[in-house]
């Protein structure tokens, strides 16, 4: 944090030397608070079992060690279901659900950005109007449908739903009908190409910043999803959530419990680094108009 | 495809005037092939998105335990909800305190972390970003917060209080009343620069740089009016986007609560609609009056989105 230093050249005007310091001090500030619990988390993570039972508590870490790891992968060797199916299991969701998310919202923006048919602004108006509620709201319905369609306590209960996740759907809109102009496509349309070729031949490449974006969105959305109404079997249940059973073990399980914590953040942190600028990108257009 | 189209016009030509209903029948033949590709992804957000909130209206008016057939009794979950229950009450109490706080700081929050951010070089700038996205992103981490604080001497916080003799016993930080709500407020605001902050921080970078120099000749003298007269009105699809995330995630820190102080909290201290739901629903199974409860806590959602979009409408007008 330290680097944060004052902007010299970049648009310099109308800037006064005070209002620099005051918001990179606020920037340090509010990063610490933002980054000192993610650092703690690691050090726990790292501590033997002396540090982390010492009296008064330290921040930070003297001798690191990777034990808390191999606890945790001992605990995981001996817990009733084996830890490998957890990690499966996540696995499988993100990837599945990711996958037809994927797919579903491509073809469905195509259409609504691109195509002009009668009630596609009405079809869009209800998926903004479904930003606005969140998964708590459905919850309880969604049980009573999955009975019916008896997906409770299988997988399809968690994939299914998310292929309809709106969130993807509405950043990949609102990207196409920036960054594909129309011209490109009704050359294709001239030369006879039909609208699913001159989709996956023209428009997906120019908007792979939003297919990315959606990858990772979707995914870690999956990635994170823990205990859930529609599964009660041990053998369905998600890695996020044998994490929590670890953590609710506590004192017992400190080390290995942030240690797990430590394994679980990593993932989805690497997946943005890499993917920033895409997502950057993609966001730009995410404005929405009245 | 081309063929189909000449087809039609010719057609509508030799009809002459056609009525707006065939000219709409008409489109809807030409363009077959998008209703297709919509297809999919509507069929599944319709099912599970839209169709919950129709059924959960219509089993609100009844009694509904998933064993025997729903029993119509119009209003009386409604009356029980109110009349009768006073820990939902509490729970709509606790809900509107939570999101009306979380909601607009993190909205705030974000939108001035994301414009300070932006006056940084381009690599400090991704760094930041990632610090500061990467609570939001990273699934259960936020109960480390719960070893920060955790309710004995090892706790971080209590150690320290304890070795500078502020306190002589630990605190039950997550257990204590006056301590959960300021606390679980502060982890939910930790977790909260999520899709918003991207989305204003992708803004702020595509606004012209022309129009700062316009504005400058225009008479702008500082950042702050900068912020106002260019900044802002420039970047209002954005927030009214990031609004709409805002305040949708301040109706569902329900999970975060339950994780960090246990369900029921103490005293109900922290019992939220989401908690009452989730009681009644998935515990109980009383499907009716759980579904009463959801088609409150929809309208809230909606209501409290219209509003923030009404106001935020104003903005630079």
């Amino acid at each position: 944090m330290s680097k944060l230093r004052i902007r010299k050249s970049n648009h310099a005007m109308n800037r006064s030397f005070g209002g620099d310091i005051a918001i990179n001090t606020i920037l340090i500030i509010f990063g610490c608070f933002m980054f000192l619990p993610m650092f703690y988390a690691l050090c726990q993570s790292l501590k033997p079992l002396e540090e982390l039972w010492i009296f008064p508590p330290r921040f930070y870490v003297v001798n690191p060690t990777l034990k808390n790891f191999s606890d945790l992968f001992k605990l995981m060797s001996t817990s009733w279901v084996p830890f490998s199916r957890y990690i499966f299991n996540t696995a499988l969701v993100s990837v599945a659900g990711t996958f037809g998310n994927v797919i579903f919202s491509s073809f469905a923006a195509y259409a609504l950005a691109k195509i002009k048919f009668p009630g596609r602004n009405l079809l869009f108006q209800i998926v903004v109007y479904s930003l606005m509620f969140n998964s708590t709201v459905t919850a309880i319905t969604n049980f009573i449908t999955m009975s019916a369609l008896g997906w409770v306590d299988t997988y399809w209960a968690i994939i299914v739903p998310a292929w309809g996740s709106t969130t993807g759907l509405y950043l990949m809109k609102q990207f196409m009908e920036t960054s594909v102009p129309d011209s490109v496509l009704e050359s294709a349309r001239l030369d006879g190409a039909s609208e699913m070729r001159t989709m996956w031949t023209i428009a997906m490449p120019m908007v792979k910043p939003a297919w990315l974006t959606l990858i990772v969105f979707s995914f870690q959305g999956l990635w994170n999803s823990g205990a859930s109404i529609f599964i009660h079997s041990e053998q369905l249940k998600t890695f996020n959530y044998a994490i929590s059973q670890i953590l609710a073990g506590g004192i017992v399980r400190a080390g290995a419990g942030a240690a797990s914590t430590v394994i679980m953040m990593i993932v989805p942190i690497t997946v943005f680094v890499l993917t920033q600028s895409n997502i950057v990108e993609t966001m730009s257009s995410s404005g929405m108009k009245d | 495809m081309s063929a189909k189209i000449e087809a039609n016009a010719k057609k509508a030509v030799n009809r002459g005037e056609i009525t707006k209903w065939q000219a709409a029948v008409r489109d809807m033949k030409v363009n077959r092939v998008a209703y297709l590709m919509v297809a999919p992804f509507f069929l599944v957000f319709f099912v599970f998105t839209v169709l919950p909130v129709i059924l959960s209206l219509f089993f609100s008016f009844t009694i509904f335990n998933m064993l025997e057939p729903p029993k119509f009794i119009f209003m009386d979950n409604y009356i029980r909800l109110i009349l009768d229950d006073d820990i939902f009450l509490l729970a709509i109490k606790n809900t509107l305190i939570f999101a009306a706080i979380t909601g607009p700081v993190s909205y705030l929050l974000s939108l001035l972390m994301a414009w300070f951010i932006n006056e940084l070089t381009p690599k400090m700038r991704a760094f930041v970003t990632t610090i500061f996205y990467a609570p939001s992103i990273s699934g259960q981490v936020y109960l480390i917060w719960t070893i920060l604080f955790s309710g004995d001497q090892y706790g971080y916080v209590n150690g320290l209080l304890m070795k500078m003799n502020v306190i002589t016993t630990p605190i039950q930080f997550f257990q204590n009343p006056s301590y959960i709500m300021p606390l679980v407020i502060v982890v939910a605001l930790w977790t909260s620069l999520g899709t918003a902050f991207l989305s204003f921080i992708a803004g702020l970078q595509t606004i012209d740089r022309s129009l700062y120099e316009a504005a400058a000749m225009d008479g702008v003298k500082n950042r702050w009016q900068e912020l106002w007269y260019v900044t802002l009105p420039t970047m209002k699809p954005q927030l009214m986007f990031g609004a709409i995330m805002a305040i949708t995630s301040s109706f569902g820190f329900g999970g975060v609560i339950t994780a960090l102080c246990g369900f029921p909290s103490t005293d109900y201290v922290a019992h939220t609609i989401m908690h009452h739901l989730e009681d009644y629903g998935s515990q109980r199974f009383e499907m009716g009056y759980a579904s009463a409860i959801a088609t409150i806590l929809f309208f809230f959602m909606i209501g409290a989105n219209m509003l923030v979009r009404k106001i935020l409408s104003k903005v630079g007008s």
